[in-house]
């Protein structure tokens, strides 16, 4: 696969010395969905308005199918496609209209065949003659979509684009997202939603603080999801694993209370029932036990504290 | 240059113009002709001639001045505030254009609204006066230029503000001071000599003057001065909006 966005060293200071970017490099694949994660205040916004040209950059490139995005903006921002957070329309202007004008003002003819096939593909071809104005909050954001789409990006930027939408439509959303990938368009997504991110990307990223702290392939994130741990909680603290229990690959508590065993819930056999019974053959004695699961949500909120995952 | 982006701007634009059209026609329509009641038959009456022209054909050419002039500052500073204030300017700063594109869409249109309310000012004005235009090209070419330049005034004054208040701010408390004062319903030379130099300052002055020449062959200054001062503020706005889309300023953070 060929890298359509790739971005190096982006920095974005403001005068009053705050670090939006502190440094982000990242290069993204022609056709996959990656799904930016971090908390409000992270920086995921200026990174995006940044490639899009809303926010200057201080210093660090960044190319769009080979095009910097200063030196060769047009070429550059011609293949881009944004969907902004905030739901920004001319109240007053009518859906079809505001949809054209994006496609124009991108650099295409008029092509009402085309303009048609995208209000029908969002649900918004029977709305094509209403004020914006008139439309739901819903159908608002279907309409920003429908401009993004109007001029045919190659890179689609997705920033919160199911915030405050309800669940029907996210699922919508997802589908639209889905397809959009088939037809080959690269989508960079930003969400607070980690299930949406799961639920649509190929890769996961997590910014914080202006930094980008993570990116993964979503499926070897997701195996360190399976990953499930157990915890055998002795009555009495021990100072060493016994030598019979080595086999298990156990972390012994920093109390010395306590056995932990990491096992793949994937796996054929998790090795539970043996580990149990050479406990028991060891002579501890247990008190309790229980088990907990490291989500993608846990792995999120440990990176952007500054904890390892 | 895409000049899909700049037909896609100006339409826009004057989608707008043509939804309130009944408001841009009605309302240059009654406000000339109350201009007409209230000077040409009140003061007219008192003053009856003005170097050889009637006073009510007199005031025309400062009429239509005063009116494309403070038209085409709120409709560029309008037209380019409003993105501003819906955020939908993301969609401007984001599209493959640069700022000459913008500002020959925005203020192309201004210009356009501005230039039709002149036109229509002066159609109602023949239903009051007699009106003879002697250079018609100076008259084109001055009234055109006007709209431009001050659309091109009002496109800055939209990207300077940041609340709708200063929006009326340049034009109400600049502007129409400047025009009103700039012999729009009177001839310099009838003002006392002191006077006379002082508003020789006024900018308007060249412009209202340069314009009632094109239609009487009368000024207060001479043609070329008019001319030199129409072309020399339509190159500081350009000047002064080049910077801005330079720097950035009021526009991308």
């Amino acid at each position: 696969m060929a890298t359509i966005l790739s971005i190096k060293d982006l920095r974005k200071s403001y005068d009053d010395g705050f670090e939006a970017l502190k440094g982000v490099s990242l290069d993204i694949e022609q056709g996959e969905i990656l799904a930016l994660l971090g908390p409000n205040g992270a920086g995921k916004t200026t990174l995006i308005s940044t490639i899009c040209g809303i926010t200057t950059p201080t210093s660090g490139t960044v190319t769009v199918g080979g095009y910097d995005i200063e030196n060769d903006f047009r070429a550059a921002r011609k293949m881009i496609g944004l969907v902004p957070q905030e739901i920004a329309l001319e109240p007053f202007e009518k859906v079809s209209n505001t949809v054209r004008f994006s496609r124009g003002l991108f650099g295409h003819g008029r092509d009402d065949a085309r303009i048609e096939e995208i209000l029908t593909k969002l649900s918004l071809w029977d709305k094509r003659k209403n004020a914006i104005k008139e439309l739901s909050g819903g159908m608002k954001r279907r309409v920003l979509i429908a401009k993004a789409l109007a001029h045919e990006p190659r890179v689609l930027f997705l920033d919160e684009p199911t915030a405050g939408v309800d669940v029907e439509l996210r699922k919508d959303m997802w589908e639209i997202v889905a397809e959009l990938k088939q037809s080959g368009v690269t989508i960079i997504l930003t969400t607070h939603y980690i299930e949406e991110a799961e639920a649509i990307a190929d890769r996961i990223g997590v910014i914080d603080k202006g930094e980008l702290l993570l990116v993964q392939d979503k499926n070897s994130l997701m195996a360190q999801m399976g990953k499930k741990q157990i915890e055998v909680m002795l009555t009495e603290a021990i100072s060493a694993i016994p030598e019979s229990l080595a086999t298990h690959d156990l972390v012994l508590s920093p109390a010395g209370d306590a056995l932990i065993y990491t096992y793949d819930t994937n796996a054929e056999r998790t090795g539970i029932t043996t580990l149990l019974n050479d406990v028991a053959q060891a002579g501890l004695v247990l008190r309790d036990v229980q088990t907990r699961q490291s989500s993608l949500e846990e792995i999120f909120v440990n990176l952007v504290s500054g904890e390892a995952a | 240059m895409n000049w899909s982006a700049i037909a896609a701007i100006y339409r826009f634009e004057m989608t707008r113009f043509f939804r309130t059209l009944a408001q841009s026609f009605i309302s240059p329509v009654l406000s000339t002709s109350l201009y007409f009641v209230v000077f040409g038959t009140a003061i007219g009456s008192r003053i009856e001639q003005v170097e050889g022209v009637s006073y009510g054909a007199f005031i025309v050419p400062g009429l239509i001045m005063l009116s494309v002039v403070t038209l085409s500052i709120s409709n560029a500073s309008f037209g380019i505030y409003f993105p501003k204030f819906l955020g939908t300017i993301y969609e401007l700063l984001s599209a493959p254009v640069n700022f000459i594109e913008i500002v020959i869409g925005y203020v192309g249109a201004a210009a356009t609204k501005a230039l039709f309310v002149g036109v229509v000012i002066l159609v109602t004005a023949t239903f009051f006066v007699e009106i003879r235009v002697e250079h018609p090209i100076a008259m084109v070419t001055f009234l055109v230029l006007t709209c431009l330049s001050f659309s091109l005034l009002g496109f800055i004054v939209g990207i300077w503000a940041s609340n709708f208040e200063q929006m009326s701010l340049v034009p109400q408390l600049v502007v129409t001071p400047l025009v009103f004062l700039g012999g729009t319903f009177y001839s310099i030379s009838m003002l006392p000599p002191v006077w006379q130099t002082i508003t020789l300052f006024n900018p308007v002055v060249y412009l209202v003057s340069g314009f009632r020449w094109s239609f009487y062959g009368l000024a207060d200054v001479p043609i070329v001065f008019s001319l030199l001062a129409i072309l020399g503020f339509t190159g500081l706005c350009l000047g002064i909006i080049g910077w801005i889309f330079k720097t950035g300023w009021r526009i991308r953070s």
